[in-house]
């Protein structure tokens, strides 16, 4: 009898833990896979901490003032898009330095959300909790790992095939493809490179903004500064481990979430094995670790480099 | 009357193209930063002029956090001997916090922006540990931060001003590093290896090796600055000691165009939009953070001057073929 109550219990905690891990990889996969369609086009945006930041704000505010889920999140994806096009038009437009306007980005967003929100700081607002599927959220383990979460979560899922399809047989993912790889050859067979590079960068942000108010409205609500707490650096570098492919993405994420879920797990049982601080630091260090593992492992590497024109100023004339 | 922009290359001399760019870096800064306060429902204009101060970022704590150590391990040394020791301990934090990311970057080509940026938040969280755990000051009713330092190693201050040793030492160490990277062979092997790692390779320039040291280097130059904050500023590890110098850093090495003899210059420029943030924080109620958000608008203002004073702007008739323009 006892075996039953601990395997039930098991089966629980297990239940709990992979409903925890889908949902903490959530914003780091929209964010990586916002990164992942602007590097496919050939523009690397490192603005994406502060894109996250922005969109936590806008949609927390919008939130909190409209009480309207469809304004908090179109606020979110319009501030993550704004300052994505902030950064398209010095990096597209005027052809600079696209690591300096990224970092420019991130900085921005991390200094003006701290401004803009210190009056929202712990202020109540617009909660988005998760939406059980009917029937498939009673399955077993899996029913509330995959069926009992927030909207964005669904939609951190879903986009991963759809956008690997996209890339794969669309026109429109061919042209996006082509802007990455050989502006040049695009730009001759008549694609707009640069209206193409400026569309998917801001798409992009878009995406980072939903990511941030996926923070404050789902995951932890309210507002606070910092919230993203680097998640954006690590999407970054979840690009890189997924060798900018969606689905490897959402493998990575998921991983990513898996890791903050045991995180969790062991900060309950109050485990002494390692200090809470380096619990709070696994994140960050195990993402170097991932990115050492990509580079070290030729296989992993072969399958697919970075765009060949990623980061590369292209000018019609010029 | 059907007119559009063109741009065309300027022909223009070095310092006109500097002055435009820092001409260009300034209003945009004060645009952003107006608007910033603006939005805040500050006091738009007063705010970018009255004053910031530069704290510092990731990396630096740990040398911070080294330095400390340094101090809880040398209670025996005798007075004179503590500043130097302390110093150099916190140039060794630094140089050894970029040591991993520095390797593998040499040896593997994993990506330093990446690594770096994100041991920030290991560093800070790291620094946080030590302060609300085990160096707390007992005294400080509560409050998270450690004891005040004795006195034997605060950095000496000029003439009743926050100035410290760490101005002069930063100036000394400019001069230093530029005749490093002129006027040496290993400085003459870094630059080739930045411009093309390829040439270098080709020269049998053990390019790994080279890496590593220069990051190191830098890592030890980011531990001083982090080092003199605490010695010669703030005086406790507390809350808010890092953030924005390290990306103050990256501002002023931009401005200055790489170039080591302008750094103290294009520092000076930063530190007169930077210091003085006591007053505007608790004057405009601001918190920390608005730093950083000048720091990106200082950025984008610096890259917007780069391509103003590389490129000329001009307004023609529609239909009329420019020669050569790339507009």
């Amino acid at each position: 009898m006892s075996a039953d109550v601990f395997g039930g219990l098991d089966l629980q905690n297990l239940a709990s833990l992979g409903q925890i891990a889908v949902k903490s990889s959530t914003a780091v996969l929209l964010a990586a896979y916002g990164e992942i369609v602007a590097e496919r086009a050939g523009v690397l945006n490192l603005g994406l901490e502060g894109m996250l930041l922005l969109g936590a704000l806008a949609g927390f505010a919008a939130g909190a003032a409209t009480g309207d889920p469809l304004l908090a999140l179109g606020a979110a994806a319009c501030a993550g898009a704004l300052a994505a096009l902030l950064h398209a038009f010095f990096a597209v437009t005027l052809g600079v330095n696209q690591v300096l306007s990224g970092l420019a980005l991130s900085l921005l967003g991390a200094g003006l959300t701290g401004v803009l929100g210190r009056d929202l700081l712990g202020a109540p607002g617009l909660v988005l909790g998760s939406l059980p599927i009917a029937a498939l959220a009673d399955l077993p383990v899996l029913g509330q790992a995959l069926f009992n979460q927030p909207l964005l979560t669904y939609l951190a899922l879903l986009l991963a095939p759809v956008l690997s399809w996209a890339f794969a047989s669309t026109r429109l993912g061919l042209v996006v493809r082509a802007c990455g790889e050989n502006a040049s050859a695009a730009y001759a067979s008549g694609v707009p490179v640069r209206l193409v590079r400026f569309g998917c960068t801001c798409f992009g942000g878009a995406l980072a903004g939903l990511g941030g108010a996926f923070l404050s409205l789902s995951y932890t609500p309210g507002w606070k500064e910092g919230l993203s707490a680097g998640q954006g650096w690590i999407a970054i570098a979840m690009v890189i481990f997924a060798t900018w492919r969606p689905l490897r993405a959402l493998c990575g994420g998921l991983l990513f979430g898996a890791l903050t879920a045991a995180q969790f797990s062991f900060q309950t049982q109050g485990a002494e094995l390692v200090p809470v601080w380096g619990l709070r630091a696994a994140p960050y260090l195990l993402t170097i670790a991932v990115l050492t593992l990509v580079q070290a492992s030729a296989r992993l590497r072969r399958y697919s480099g970075p765009p060949a024109n990623l980061g590369r100023f292209f000018h019609p004339e010029g | 009357m059907p007119l559009r922009l063109v741009l065309e290359p300027r022909q223009a001399t070095a310092p006109l193209r500097a002055l435009i760019s820092l001409a260009t870096t300034l209003g945009l800064a004060w645009a952003f930063g107006s608007l910033v306060f603006a939005l805040a429902g500050a006091d738009g204009v007063s705010g970018i002029g009255a004053a910031w101060r530069a704290m510092l970022q990731g990396a630096l704590g740990s040398a911070l956090a080294s330095c400390w150590v340094a101090l809880f391990m040398a209670p025996g040394l005798p007075p004179r001997l503590l500043l130097p020791v302390a110093l150099a301990a916190g140039a060794a934090g630094g140089a050894a916090w970029a040591f991993a990311p520095a390797l593998l970057k040499a040896r593997l080509g994993v990506n330093e922006i990446l690594s770096t940026l994100l041991l920030n938040y290991v560093a800070v969280l790291f620094m946080e540990h030590l302060y609300y755990g085990p160096w707390r000051d007992p005294a400080g009713l509560g409050f998270p931060g450690t004891a005040e330092l004795p006195e034997a190693v605060w950095l000496p201050t000029f003439f009743e001003t926050r100035v410290h040793l760490g101005l002069p030492l930063a100036i000394a160490l400019a001069g230093a590093l530029w005749w490093l990277l002129a006027r040496t062979r290993w400085g003459f092997r870094a630059r080739v290896l930045g411009l093309s790692p390829k040439a270098a390779a080709y020269a049998g320039f053990r390019s790994a090796r080279i890496t590593v040291t220069a990051m190191c280097l830098s890592g030890a130059l980011a531990g001083l600055a982090g080092t003199g904050e605490l010695l010669g500023v703030q005086h406790r590890v507390q809350d808010g000691l890092a953030s924005g110098l390290g990306f103050a850093g990256i501002v002023v090495a931009f401005l200055a165009r790489l170039n080591l003899l302008a750094v103290p210059l294009a520092a000076l420029f930063l530190g007169a939009l930077l210091v003085g943030a006591d007053q505007l924080q608790t004057e405009l109620r601001l918190p920390g953070t608005a730093v950083l958000a000048l720091e990106g608008a200082l950025l984008f203002g610096a890259l917007l001057g780069e391509f103003l004073a590389a490129n000329r702007l001009r307004l023609v008739r529609r239909g009329r073929k420019e020669p050569g323009h790339v507009g």
